[in-house]
């Protein structure tokens, strides 16, 4: 690292300590001449923005952790002393309190960034992963520091979301009392939630710093995701992007300093203002606004895995063969699967709807008792709905690591492939819309009639969907726009 | 997508995932009433706050704690020190052990939390027929509506509709989730004398009772409103500053 050319110093310090340790020159490489695609847009920013969040979260959060005291007896009075006692304690509550959800805005708005732009093609498979094992460590992070104040909706949360682990056969129990340290939520459960909480945010930092050790191999892409081709297609990242990026700071700094100056209990919930009692369940448990999407994916599952929803899942697989297996497979199982596949794609897409559809009704429950409809075999649920529904909120967040296999199209950036586009802004819709339906009442309505659940169940279906069937098959079959020349001959154009 | 966009987006975004999206509690309308305390610059009303405190102190204060407020706190509303000894005095307080390893009795001082009505939950709960009066020191933020749910409560009693069925020693109340309570009405028309001459009403007991548990709740509300301000212009003069340089800057490679 940096032990490559050694930049020249006038100041005889910084030369003296660059000579024996070339950290100068690391950071001139890095980020002083470190060429850097012209054509960045402002979804850009979000990378250095959510650095500064990192930092201001463990600044903020190393400060607090001196005056809070993780006891299950004195941890909510202390939280409410910082706020009232400790000098500018309020402050740095309110800023590290938002400041999570800000982190999380930040971190949603490059997740997408980098979808839309296929920042995770070929040759920064790696640099995604490692971005993906972030956003996982952010969410462990962000819900043991939910149940810190101990307040009645994170003790609840942790049990809502350590029951989770109850699903999985054999361990799960054992699972469950690993986490909690019991066999609820009590003072271990506290105890070992401050500890990791305070642990994890330097693993992100050491994480990032991989993360971007990683981007400064093979670059950025940027919104053309065509290749850097000659230095007309760069710009030394500073002056340019240091100016730029701080200027994009300021704007999202802005909206945080309204937020957590203004309206510091915005992402609050009443229940979190009410200390922790184990025998007083609250009406609605709601996780943290940024875990509702797979909240309602969780729910979404009201019913399992029986012979019918199987049968359906296999056709889909079937019909899916030729897409994952490539048109040259003709031997073995997976070619006489491929070649099913292709014969008969559509009678099999529409049979697996009516299996599909049969499956689901068989479990849906009527009021006056049994099942809306009764079918042999139906009662035959290999994968019950609890299960189900934690293995595809589970799935949903892992599903992100394969996208560069999931999507192997040739061209990265959205604005070159229309279905792409389309399929991508849909999901971020999907995405918004079962946050939504993640944060109502289970049993809510749209205008009164339209049960959230459904909508939550389409949005479910969308997201795998778009994963495991739509990315694969515009691999192979969506057809490009014309692609530029170069990064430089873009811009001049324009 | 330029970053207008993306700011709408966020913006939409925000406000539907928002937990406060207009979700009021499950009980009737809540009243909406406007307060000092509200808005950018809002304060919290000396006078309200000394009168609400002396709702909470002479009726509140019977069954509902609020423990992590101190007499010392009481400067915020415009006491002296002279004064908040006095009201801290009027309290006894076991303090101890003692030299002699005995308990004792001394009057309050101001570096005490507010006297609590009963010695534990079991016994608000038994003295309340079993139903728990809650610690005040945060309940406007504890529900859904603040400082217009307490108001919506103490104004909201009255007789159950037809067919509705009211259990012994219960009360309707249109707002309450579920609209039936364990509290009795707490408040009755010229039941607090008041020093100024603020109507000694129902509806106005409400409003400064609530507004001095706004002011419980978020004893900081006003520094923190100023700071905002001062953060804020300055971040706008800072990033005016560096749109100025950014776009210097690039405008150069054109
Ligand atoms: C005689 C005892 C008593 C007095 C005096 C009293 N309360 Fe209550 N209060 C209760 C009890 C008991 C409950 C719990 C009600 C329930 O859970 O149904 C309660 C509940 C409440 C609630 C919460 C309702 C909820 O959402 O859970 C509010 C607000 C409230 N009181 C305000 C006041 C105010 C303001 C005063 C003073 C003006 C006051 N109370 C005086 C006994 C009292």
């Amino acid at each position: 690292m940096g032990s490559g050319q050694r930049a020249e110093f006038k100041n005889p310090v910084v030369s003296w300590i660059d000579e024996r340790l070339p950290v100068f020159s690391l950071m001139q490489k890095e980020y002083g001449v470190f060429p850097t695609p012209r054509n960045f847009n402002y979804f850009w920013n979000f990378g250095a923005i959510a650095m500064v969040m990192l930092i201001t979260m463990i600044v903020s959060g190393i400060v607090l952790a001196m005056h809070y005291t993780p006891h299950a007896d004195y941890a909510f009075s202390s939280v409410e002393r910082i706020m009232r006692d400790v000098n500018w304690g309020w402050m740095l509550r309110y800023i590290h309190m938002n400041g999570a959800s800000f982190f999380f805005i930040a971190v949603y708005i490059h997740i997408f960034r980098g979808m839309y732009y296929g920042s995770y093609k070929k040759p920064r498979e790696l640099l995604w992963i490692l971005g993906v094992i972030i956003y996982l460590l952010m969410m462990a992070t962000a819900f043991m520091g939910y149940t810190l104040p101990w307040s009645q909706m994170g003790g609840w949360a942790a049990t809502v979301i350590s029951g989770f682990f109850t699903a999985i056969p054999v361990v799960g129990d054992m699972i469950q009392t690993l986490l909690l340290g019991g066999f609820s939520v009590d003072n271990p459960t506290l105890n070992r939630f401050f500890s990791l909480h305070y642990l994890l945010p330097f693993v992100i930092f050491a994480v990032v710093f991989l993360h971007v050790w990683a981007l400064h191999v093979s670059g950025s892409n940027n919104p053309l995701g065509i290749d850097v081709k000659s230095s007309q297609d760069t710009l030394p990242f500073h002056p340019y992007y240091t100016m730029k990026d701080t200027f994009g700071l300021g704007v999202f700094l802005l909206l945080y300093v309204i937020v957590t100056f203004f309206f510091p209990n915005i992402f609050a919930h009443p229940d979190h203002f009410v200390e922790y009692n184990p025998m007083v369940t609250p009406p609605h448990i709601v996780p943290e606004w940024y875990f509702l999407p797979f909240y309602a994916i969780l729910r979404g599952l009201t019913f399992g895995i029986n012979p019918y929803i199987g049968l359906s899942l296999v056709a889909m697989v079937v019909v899916m063969a030729p897409i994952y297996g490539g048109p040259d497979k003709k031997t073995g199982l997976c070619g006489l699967l491929c070649a099913l596949g292709r014969q008969f794609a559509l009678p099999l897409l529409v049979v697996a709807g009516i299996f599909f559809a049969l499956g689901y009704l068989s479990q849906v429950e009527k009021a006056s008792g049994g099942a809306l409809l009764s079918l042999p075999l139906s009662d035959l649920v290999f994968i019950n709905a609890k299960l189900a529904g934690v293995l595809a909120m589970f799935g949903s967040v892992i599903l992100l690591v394969f996208i560069p296999w999931l999507d192997t199209h040739p061209v990265r950036s959205a604005r070159f492939r229309p279905l792409f586009k389309w399929a991508t802004l849909v999901l971020a819709i999907d995405f918004v819309v079962l946050g939504y339906v993640g944060m109502e009442a289970a049993d809510a309505a749209l205008f009164g009639v339209i049960p959230l659940l459904w909508i939550g169940q389409l949005g479910t279906g969308y997201y795998f969907a778009y994963f495991l069937m739509i990315l694969p098959w515009l691999s192979r079959n969506e057809k490009a726009l014309p692609l530029p020349v170069s990064i430089n001959e873009a811009v001049l154009k324009a | 997508m330029t970053i207008k966009k993306l700011a709408l987006v966020t913006c939409v975004a925000l406000s539907v995932l928002s937990p406060l999206s207009a979700r009021a509690a499950e009980g009737g309308h809540l009243p909406k009433l406007s307060w000092s305390f509200e808005g950018f610059a809002g304060t919290y009303d000396r006078p309200s706050l000394q009168r609400g405190f002396k709702v909470y102190r002479e009726v509140c204060a019977a069954c509902h704690s609020m423990d992590k407020v101190y007499y010392r706190d009481l400067t915020a509303l415009g006491y002296n020190e002279e004064q908040i000894k006095a009201v801290a005095g009027e309290y006894t307080f076991i303090d101890g052990p003692n030299d002699e390893g005995d308990m004792f009795e001394r009057s309050g001082r101001p570096s005490d939390p507010f006297k609590a009505p009963y010695a534990n939950r079991e016994q608000a709960m038994y003295a309340n027929n079993g139903a728990y009066p809650p610690d005040m020191s945060l309940l406007v933020k504890a529900r859904h509506g603040g400082a217009n749910y307490i108001y919506g409560i103490l104004t909201g009693y009255g007789h159950a509709p037809e067919g509705h069925e009211v259990p012994e020693g219960k009360h309707w109340n249109a707002i309450m989730p579920g609209h039936i309570i364990a509290m009795a009405p707490p408040l009755q028309d010229g039941q607090i004398t008041y020093d100024d001459n603020a109507p000694q009403t129902v509806d106005q007991y409400a409003k400064d009772v609530a507004t001095f548990l706004t002011w419980a709740s978020e004893p900081h509300m006003e520094e923190r409103k100023r700071i905002g301000i001062t953060a804020f212009l300055f971040l706008l003069v800072f990033t005016g500053v560096m749109y100025t340089v950014k776009k210097k800057l690039w405008a150069k490679l054109h």
